[in-house]
């Protein structure tokens, strides 16, 4: 990719045709994996995210467990495949950084008092990668969280400003981001606190109000897209049940009763038994050791071509 | 590992900085004494050794040849690594850098790259080739709070006063190395929605969050970030960013104009 001539058509529109105060488009799909106790996939632009939840479950090794909390563990990662030059598979310090202050995004809202000695994961896996991963995989961890039923204050939406040729732009592309003066990308929650921010660039203080009154749009509109997506799939549900009940209730009046029960009477079989599960020594060594690959694969930081240069130097070294 | 504190201590600083007041005394607009000396190493290109209040850094600077990466075949190459070392702190572990470290080298890093300090383009060799690599090592000796603005201060400090060493490589004379800007990176903790700059250590313990700004001598920023586990408000953060740029033009003023 090389340096685009200019940024604006002479309408004032940018690359892809959007105002400047426009997001990409976003499209989300909720409850995608049936193994993680809550998921989400979001296409965001060019960007496709998948973000999975885990829990409230039992924290290995023990000693990281907190008698009065539960922790939350974030893992931002990109898949090798997920940007025009292979990336190394792993964490490298990139990911590190952005694992951390994602997770110190979503730590405002998450009840963990609630949890205590639990742990909630959130793992985030950029499939694709084009510009603004950080903040689309923020906005998908988001709708996965309270998919997964965990308790928060609130939902957290993320969204970057940036500036290309001394202009403000909302939700930078890819270019934008590359050949751009600036980028801020910023979470806030749904009362507009916010809980991440970042910077690099240039920006002059009055530049910079401006970005945060734009950022702040962008939020509320990604917030209402998270709402919207969560929305239909629970009313979603609702329907198909009806339809469902509808159904079988003309032949047999009484099934739609057995079925609501029996839809209970599971739920409340799973958390028991995993609850002992969880008792049983077996199965905690089981647990443990699942925790203890994962380390593994933790280790040895790596390298990303979307990030500066810097890093595989700092790795080579 | 974060520090251990006890939760008498913990409620003492926490009840001290709501009623407007500081362990050391400090008002929340006050930075700690700064004491800056360049030329500690003479091994290296360039050095500088911080000290904010208590909290002592060690920035070398050393500048090798290298060859350029694929995608910036004419500029030089800038990168910074952060130690905890463990004598800093008794919660500092040897190994690998953790979250933390690489946190505080990342932002470091940002805020000498984004600024534009260094003029890479004159440490270009031989284009695609050959170009100067500037390897900027911080190394943390005591911990007592508000590492990154002593690493920040150190880094761009002992840049500075660095040399190129074209001599001792065979490619031409000595030069100065270009700096053409004076980054200064302010932390600012949120204490009960008011806003206390530079944190020490008690106080980075009981406060949750903090926000990290880099500005330049314009005024204007060049990075930031928000580090810990709460929230701020987006009056604090315009708060903030007034606060650092004022108070950076105030360090910078007072040290790196010196050197």
């Amino acid at each position: 990719m090389s340096k685009p001539e200019k940024f604006f058509d002479e309408n004032g529109l940018r690359l892809d045709g959007r105002r400047v105060d426009e997001i990409r488009p976003m499209k989300i799909e909720v409850g995608v994996l049936s193994r993680a106790d809550g998921s989400c996939y979001l296409e965001w632009g060019n960007n496709k995210v998948l973000a999975g939840v885990f829990g409230p479950r039992e924290l290995h090794p023990r000693r990281m467990q907190r008698p009065d909390t539960a922790i939350v563990r974030y893992r931002y990662n990109m898949a090798a495949f997920s940007v025009e030059d292979r990336i190394r598979p792993g964490p490298n310090r990139r990911s590190t950084e952005i694992s951390k202050v994602s997770r110190e995004a979503f730590e405002p809202v998450v009840m963990t008092h609630l949890y205590p000695s639990a742990v909630i994961d959130v793992f985030a896996e950029v499939l694709q990668a084009d510009a603004g991963t950080r903040t689309a995989a923020i906005n998908a961890a988001a709708i996965a969280l309270a998919d997964a039923g965990i308790p928060m204050k609130g939902l957290v939406s993320a969204c970057a400003v940036g500036k290309v040729d001394g202009k403000l732009v909302l939700d930078l592309g890819k270019e934008e981001d590359n050949y751009g003066d600036a980028d801020l990308p910023v979470a806030m929650t749904q009362d507009g606190d916010i809980t991440l921010i970042q910077m690099d660039g240039n920006l002059t203080q009055d530049e910079f109000k401006e970005a945060m009154e734009m950022v702040k749009v962008g939020g509320k509109q990604i917030l209402e897209i998270q709402r919207e997506a969560l929305k239909s799939k629970f009313s979603q549900f609702k329907t198909e049940e009806i339809e469902e009940a509808a159904v079988i209730e003309t032949p047999e009046p009484d099934a739609t009763i057995d079925e609501t029960v029996g839809i209970e009477t599971e739920v409340d079989e799973s958390v028991e038994t995993d609850t002992e599960v969880i008792e049983t020594e077996d199965d905690n060594e089981k647990v443990g050791a699942v925790f203890v690959e994962d380390d593994a694969n933790d280790k040895e930081p790596d390298e990303n071509t979307d990030d500066e240069d810097v890093e595989e130097g700092e790795i080579n070294e | 590992m974060s520090e251990v504190m006890s939760k008498l201590k913990k409620d003492y600083i926490y009840n001290l900085l709501l009623k407007g007041q500081r362990e050391d005394g400090r008002a929340f607009d006050e930075i700690r004494d700064i004491t800056l000396e360049t030329h500690v190493i003479d091994k290296a290109e360039g050095s500088a050794k911080v000290q904010y209040g208590n909290t002592q850094v060690l920035v070398g600077v050393k500048i090798q040849v290298g060859t350029p990466f694929p995608d910036s075949p004419d500029v030089g190459v800038i990168i910074t690594s952060l130690e905890l070392n463990p004598i800093a702190s008794p919660t500092f572990e040897s190994g690998p850098p953790r979250e933390n470290a690489i946190e505080m080298a990342r932002v470091t890093d940002r805020g000498i790259r984004e600024s534009g300090a260094i003029d890479l383009k004159k440490l270009c060799i031989t284009r695609g080739e050959e170009v100067w690599m500037v390897f900027i090592d911080i190394h943390v000796l005591n911990d007592e709070g508000n590492i990154i603005n002593a690493a920040s201060l150190g880094a761009i400090a002992a840049l500075m006063t660095s040399i190129v060493p074209a001599e001792r490589n065979g490619k031409g004379e000595d030069f100065m190395l270009p700096v053409r800007e004076m980054p200064v990176c302010i932390s600012l903790a949120d204490i009960g929605g008011e806003l206390m700059i530079d944190p020490g250590r008690n106080e980075e313990t009981v406060c949750e969050t903090k926000i990290m700004i880099t500005s330049n001598q314009d005024g204007s920023i060049c990075a930031m970030q928000k580090s810990g586990e709460g929230a701020l408000s987006e009056k604090q953060v315009l708060q903030a960013v007034t606060i650092a740029c004022e108070k950076a033009a105030q360090v910078r003023e007072e040290h790196l104009l010196k050197i």
